[in-house]
């Protein structure tokens, strides 16, 4: 784990690097049952303006390390035991809990998959949002109530003005999402960290927030951390990806290299087991086996006892996150040979 | 579940009509069935405006009805066996009532289900008990449609309760772990409770169960919404590969375009309660004509990057208008951008528009839109 590359050097005299730069992140959780590791070693950056998509599948500590950037890891049982989270030059994790606050209300937000469950269901929507402005921007009820009206004309709720009195139950799903994007840009945040938040909605409705989430944030310049694990929305949205598994980064990469040449047996697995809207393919690809139990994770790589190319070095050795181009990382001691395999991989599940 | 005969609403037109339409069952379907394409195999289950209201009451001592959530509004479509059919269509748009409907979970308002020319909305008994063995549903969630406190030997094996015929007492346990063979379940797991599970492996159960009581007819309710895209392969290769040994017809609703493709022979779109499109695989994704259709699919996000620039999305404005007070006309037209004055005024049918109908193309199925045309929304020809 030690040996990871550092993927971002370019550091001058004043701050120049990332806007946000997660390096070497570990979380655990202690529990009853034992420690499980969420979060083992996890790498990635994003600057101003830029997408980066998070995926991976259920469990592999997308959400977590999340949690783990924006200070609201539920801990206990949660603890970062090692790494650093550099936003803007400062690490997160050295910061006391009043200016951790200051950072997180104001220069990142986040936006959650159910938007019913994290927004105050007593409130109405108007006073959410206007809250924001009382408090972090020491505005007038007034003043903060016109702005609640403008942001939410701005995320394109039909008769603001009316709509503002209504409670999160009474709008619909896309709707309610469109509520939190709003709450997300009211004091227009630097990062905004998006987990899953289409999941919820359907295609349609989807095509409508995604829309508006990337129109927002070119037009504000944000970076964005997008988690999800629909690789269609990735395509659509994405600068680069960071691909998880069992609670690291097994590839890094920009769109468009992952998409025609994985370098991860992993997320070629991934790309191998969706099926495709314009083709009718025959059977799926599947990858074998389950996702890791985080008590026990697999010795040397973890993917081994699911992956196609596994030999005995993976079952010993945990390969370091090889830098496979100027802008590309990938955790396979065979990255090499997975770059260039265009075959389709046997099945045997 | 209720075992007596289904009342009908005698008020409700649409039930007056439904019954027009089919006025001797045997003998017009078995025409229809010579009409269709598919005119060598036989319909097994042959659905005819089935309608279902749910009131909607005001009041709480003396309930008052105020209206009706149409959230089934008329849908007919055949099942042959051996096929699958895929059904898709936003959140709230009926494909679970519908399913609900097949299963005898629900009462019909209006419509009938024949399966093997029997309507078995009209069943009850003894007769409605034999009917079900043959009808078997897969849920959407692994993770509460299973029972908690029983094992899974408990969970596979409680259809026979209902029909011992199929598997007198003795012989359970050694059918209970021949069903988890066959869905790639380590017969030893029998005395496991679904916690001991993994998501994929709780849908496994699922579709066990399903499978117990030799069923022809499986209706599957989003079976992969909420699993991994690795494990969603595992358990439709699964699906697929059950269809093929036990020649089992699926009724496979789900939300995700691509999935039901992948599965689907036909496909019938649904929007708000009614169907708006019906075809082949091929005809509708390929070649749809209804705004609808072309709307969802030009938004299904793609996963390939080059893609992105050569598709046009059509991105639809609002949401979808309550079921309780759907739209005059048609019921698309207040996100259609093609809408004009005659589709507020006029229900577009479901049938071939006429401008196909004597021409031999793709575009020839049934599709309910005044306008009904051609446009290539996925960018694969
Ligand atoms: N509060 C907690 N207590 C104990 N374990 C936790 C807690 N929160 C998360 N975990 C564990 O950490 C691991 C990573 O979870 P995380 O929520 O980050 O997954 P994810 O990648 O976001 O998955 P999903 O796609 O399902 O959201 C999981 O195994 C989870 O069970
Ligand atoms: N028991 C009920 N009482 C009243 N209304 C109901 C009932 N069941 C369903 N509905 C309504 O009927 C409509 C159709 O619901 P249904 O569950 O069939 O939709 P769906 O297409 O399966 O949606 P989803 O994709 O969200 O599962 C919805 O508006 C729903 O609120
Ligand atoms: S290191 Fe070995 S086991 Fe891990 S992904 Fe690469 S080939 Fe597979
Ligand atoms: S009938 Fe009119 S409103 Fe309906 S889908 Fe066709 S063009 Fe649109
Ligand atoms: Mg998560
Ligand atoms: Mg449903």
């Amino acid at each position: 784990m030690a040996t990871s590359v550092e993927l971002s050097t370019e550091e001058g005299g004043t701050y120049s690097g990332p806007l946000l730069d997660v390096r070497n992140l570990h979380v655990e959780f202690r529990t009853r049952e034992g420690v499980a590791r969420a979060v083992n070693g996890v790498e990635y950056s994003v600057d101003a303006g830029e997408t980066l998509a998070v995926l991976g599948e259920s469990g592999s500590g997308k959400s977590v390390t999340a949690q783990a950037i924006m200070g609201i890891l539920d801990s206990p049982p949660g603890f970062v035991t090692q790494g650093k989270i550099i936003f803007q030059g400062r690490d997160l994790l050295t910061l006391g809990g009043e200016e951790r606050r200051k950072v997180r209300g104001a220069r990142m937000a986040m936006i959650f998959q159910d938007a019913l469950s994290s927004l105050n269901p007593v409130l109405n929507v108007g006073e959410q949002l206007g809250e924001m402005f009382t408090v972090h921007r020491g505005m007038s009820r007034k003043e903060a109530r016109a702005r609640a009206v403008e942001l939410m004309e701005r995320v394109r709720i039909p008769a603001a003005k009316e709509r503002i009195r209504s409670y999160p139950h009474q709008f619909s799903g896309g709707m309610r999402q469109r509520v939190m994007i709003a709450m997300a840009m009211a004091l227009e945040p630097e990062l905004i960290i998006a987990d899953e938040p289409t999941t919820a909605l359907d295609v349609t409705v989807q095509a409508q927030v995604m829309d508006l989430l990337a129109e927002l944030q070119r037009e504000y310049n944000m970076g964005l951390i997008l988690i999800t694990h629909d690789l269609g929305v990735v395509a659509d949205v994405a600068d680069k990806i960071a691909v998880m598994y069992a609670g690291r980064i097994v590839e890094t990469s920009p769109v468009h290299d992952i998409y025609r040449a994985p370098a991860h047996p992993y997320t070629k697995g991934l790309l191998d087991s969706i099926p495709r809207l314009d083709q009718k393919g025959q059977e799926l690809y599947a990858i074998k086996g389950l996702p890791p139990n985080l008590l026990h994770i697999p010795s040397g790589c973890a993917f081994h006892p699911r992956c196609p190319r596994a030999r005995d070095v993976c079952r010993t050795d945990d390969p370091p996150l090889y830098r496979v181009s100027q802008h590309r990382a990938s955790a396979c001691h065979f990255w090499k040979e997975t770059l260039g395999d265009d075959s389709v991989p046997s099945d045997d599940t | 579940m209720s075992d007596t005969t289904l009342p009908k609403d005698p008020e409700d037109a649409a039930a007056t009509a439904a019954e027009a339409a089919v006025p001797d069952a045997a003998t017009a379907l078995v025409a229809e069935a010579a009409a269709a394409q598919l005119a060598d195999r036989e319909p097994i289950l042959q659905v005819r405006n089935l309608v279902k209201h749910f009131p909607l009451t005001q009041g709480i001592i003396v309930k008052r009805q105020i209206g009706a959530v149409k959230a089934v509004d008329g849908v007919s479509f055949d099942l042959y066996a051996g096929e699958t059919l895929g059904i898709v269509g936003e959140s709230g748009c009926g494909k679970s009532t519908v399913a609900k409907l097949l299963m005898n979970l629900e009462q019909v308002t209006a419509g009938e289900v024949f399966y093997k020319g029997q309507d078995i909305t009209k069943l009850s008994g003894r007769a409605l008990k034999a009917v079900r063995r043959n009808i078997q549903m897969v849920f959407q969630d692994p993770y509460t449609s299973l029972n908690p406190r029983m094992t899974v030997g408990d969970i596979i094996g409680e259809p026979f309760d209902i029909h011992p015929e199929v598997a007198p007492k003795g012989d359970r346990r050694k059918r209970v772990e021949e069903l988890l063979d066959v869905v790639g379940l380590n017969p030893e797991y029998i005395n496991r409770y679904p916690h001991q599970f993994s998501g994929g492996q709780r849908q496994r159960i699922g579709i066990a169960r399903g499978l117990a009581l030799n069923p022809e007819i499986i209706i599957c309710d989003e079976p992969v919404s909420a699993l991994d895209v690795s494990v969603q392969a595992q358990v439709i290769n699964l699906m697929e590969k059950l269809q093929d040994e036990f020649n089992l017809s699926y009724i496979f609703i789900a939300h995700d375009l691509s999935i039901v493709r992948h599965i689907s022979d036909r496909v019938g779109v649904m929007y708000l309660g009614k169907i708006a499109e019906i075809g082949s695989d091929a005809e509708i994704y390929e070649h749809p004509t209804h705004p609808y259709t072309q709307a969802l699919l030009s938004a299904v996000p793609v996963p390939d990057p080059e893609a992105r620039e050569h598709r046009e999305r059509i991105i639809l404005s609002g949401d979808v208008p309550s079921p309780a007070n759907p739209p005059s006309g048609c019921r698309f037209r207040t996100r259609c951008w093609k809408a004009e004055d005659r589709c507020a005024l006029e229900e577009p049918l479901l049938a071939i528009p006429t401008r196909f109908a004597n021409v031999d193309t793709p575009a020839k199925h049934e599709s309910a839109c005044h306008f009904a045309e051609e446009k290539d929304v996925v960018g694969a020809a």
